[in-house]
């Protein structure tokens, strides 16, 4: 049996294909399955469909106090590591400078590093410094480890530009900001709202870091740990997942969503300079 | 698509340079001038602070203080110890087979979604890529749901009377480690390993048919030499970070299977001692490095053979 381009076509690759994506998917949908059933324990049979569990989040302060700092910390965290991420990705893959692959190297790195090393190591220096544990350093500490993903997601985007209509811009009497304003920056725009929510999620679903960095104040993930340890906490814990997993395959949805439109569109343009 | 396919970023090559000198001069200025935000930060939060890991690592933990004066007493105890080369040797372990079992089982998928997927490429690979973008915490929480004593898969094969009385075997050892970080590592291999299928020249393989290859030789022969780059970056992207890993074994692992993690993140709680948590980061990377060194030779090695 032959598929295109004489590549062989194997019977069994599409079953193993489809236990692989069984094996992914299990353990994220079990989450919300509990989260419904009428009961503390998590066995089959299942007890009977309930929202308890659902309604008891609202009402849980700590918990409240919890998620928003989870979104005080992903709203900055978004927002600082696509601002830096925009000023390399568009050096790297704009201009040609000494020193670019140590300088990509070092700040994809958190990539290739367990993540508990680089956790303590910016502990002992907030704490050498003096520094106070807050919302602040676990926003510092997470800006390092959502930069290569917002790096990503931005070089992709920005490697895709022509520079010619740059230039011509330029060349026509617009000014340096005017051109990026009017001609860079809708090009590129949708590889930063990617970006955002790329970052966005990474913060919100972060979890050593922020164990290590935010003395007093836990961020969802943080909270949830500490609720790990009591077994009737369970099922809340349960409910408050399935509903941080939703939130976090909305945002990457959307993300693929913008970022793909806009591929179409560069596509589009480009058959017709063509 | 792939978020994860910048990673290969430095193997493409960057704009063709202009003639004029006077540019060039310019062009490297600019660039530096636009990267030197992102990379004074990251000076500042990563590469200086693993600076004073290892200075650290250097000075000894005296009550309070921190007496500066040169020694190597730490990593005597983080090689010494015989608690300390226990962990170490485990954590490599564990680190090892689940890079191992995660790049093969994840190669197939790589091949599939790069050769038969198709116009629907980037869906196959957003599919593949959401479960590992959900909180890492929940899915390891999800595996305890799974393995443990109560858990889904002993009601499930008791329900349905496989066997009799539930299995302790599941959880709470090295097993529910390895296969939970297998779980959570797989998008990782996934990518680098299709970003580099994708470069291979089809005809290639053609050609290897043509010229009588059966399917396996050709694979051995074209396909796995030509796609090694992407089986290298995914083998170090999960084995390097799980050594370190801390959440797994704390929830899944048991008394069997504890890693580093729990030793270093024990000298920064309440038994204080940074020059030794910092001593045994240090030996932790430098071992799994080196050992990330030798898989890959190793499997180099193995490529060319079987070529």
């Amino acid at each position: 049996m032959s598929g295109r381009h004489g590549i062989p076509k194997s019977r069994w690759l599409p079953a193993y294909v489809t236990v692989y994506l069984a094996f992914l998917y299990l353990p994220i949908l079990l989450l919300p399955i509990f989260s419904f059933n009428n009961a503390a324990t998590t066995t089959f049979p299942l007890a009977g469909f309930t929202t308890k569990w659902y309604a008891s989040l609202w009402h849980n302060t700590a918990l409240l106090e919890a998620a928003r700092n989870s979104m005080i910390v992903g709203i900055s965290v978004a927002i600082l590591s696509t601002v830096l991420g925009i000023c390399a990705a568009r050096a790297i893959t704009r201009y040609r400078f000494r020193g670019q692959r140590a300088a990509t190297g070092l700040i994809m790195a958190p990539l290739f590093l367990p993540e508990i090393i680089f956790a303590v190591s910016l502990l002992m220096i907030i704490l050498q410094l003096g520094v106070e544990l807050s919302l602040v350093t676990v926003i510092l500490g997470q800006v390092i480890f959502c930069l290569p993903y917002a790096m990503s997601v931005l070089i992709s985007g920005f490697g895709g530009f022509d520079r010619s209509l740059e230039e011509a811009s330029l060349d026509l009497g617009e000014t340096a900001i005017g051109t990026f304003r009017r001609v860079t920056l809708p090009v590129v725009a949708p590889a930063l709202v990617s970006s955002l929510l790329v970052s966005f999620t990474v913060s919100l679903d972060e979890f050593i870091l922020a164990f290590f960095l935010s003395g007093t104040e836990p961020t969802l993930p943080v909270y949830i740990w500490g609720q790990l340890r009591f077994a009737a906490k369970l099922p809340g814990v349960l409910a408050l997942g399935s509903v941080m997993i939703l939130i976090s395959i909305l945002l990457l949805t959307l993300s693929e969503i913008i970022r793909r439109r806009a591929e179409h569109r560069l596509r589009a343009q480009g058959a017709l300079n063509a | 698509m792939a978020v994860l396919s910048g990673i290969e970023v430095e193997q493409r090559p960057a704009h063709p340079r202009k003639n004029r000198v006077r540019w060039t001069a310019s062009d490297e200025a600019s660039g530096l001038a636009l990267i030197s935000p992102t990379l004074l930060y990251a000076v500042a939060l990563l590469f200086l602070p693993i600076l004073i890991v290892v200075a650290y690592s250097f000075w000894t933990q005296d009550y309070l203080t921190i007496d500066r004066t040169f020694t190597l007493q730490n990593y005597q105890t983080a090689l010494g110890e015989p608690i300390y080369q226990d962990l170490l040797v485990r954590s490599l372990v564990i680190s090892l087979v689940v890079s191992v079992v995660t790049v093969t089982v994840s190669y197939p998928i790589a091949w599939f979604i790069s050769f038969h997927g198709g116009a629907h490429k980037n869906l196959w690979l957003f599919l593949i890529t959401v479960p590992c973008w959900t909180s890492y915490l929940l899915r390891v929480m999800s595996w305890k749901v799974i393995l443990g004593y109560g858990g889904v898969m002993n009601t499930g094969l008791l329900s349905i009377g496989i066997i009799d009385k539930p299995l302790t075997s599941l959880l709470y050892n090295s097993n529910a480690v390895v296969i939970t970080l297998v779980h959570s590592w797989a998008a990782f291999a996934i990518l680098p390993i299709f970003v580099s299928l994708e470069k291979v020249d089809r005809s290639l393989i053609e050609a290897a048919h043509d010229l009588g290859d059966n399917k396996l030789m050709s694979f051995l022969r074209v396909t796995l030499p030509l796609s090694l780059p992407g089986v290298i970056s995914a083998f170090l992207i999960v084995m390097i970070p799980t050594v370190g890993d801390y959440v797994t074994p704390k929830l899944v692992g048991g008394k069997d299977g504890v890693m580093i993690a729990t030793a270093i993140q024990a000298q920064f709680g309440k038994g204080a001692n940074w020059p030794l948590g910092a001593a045994l980061s240090v030996t932790t990377m430098v071992i799994v490095s080196a050992a990330a060194g030798i898989a890959v030779l190793a499997l180099k090695l193995l490529v060319r053979m079987a070529k």
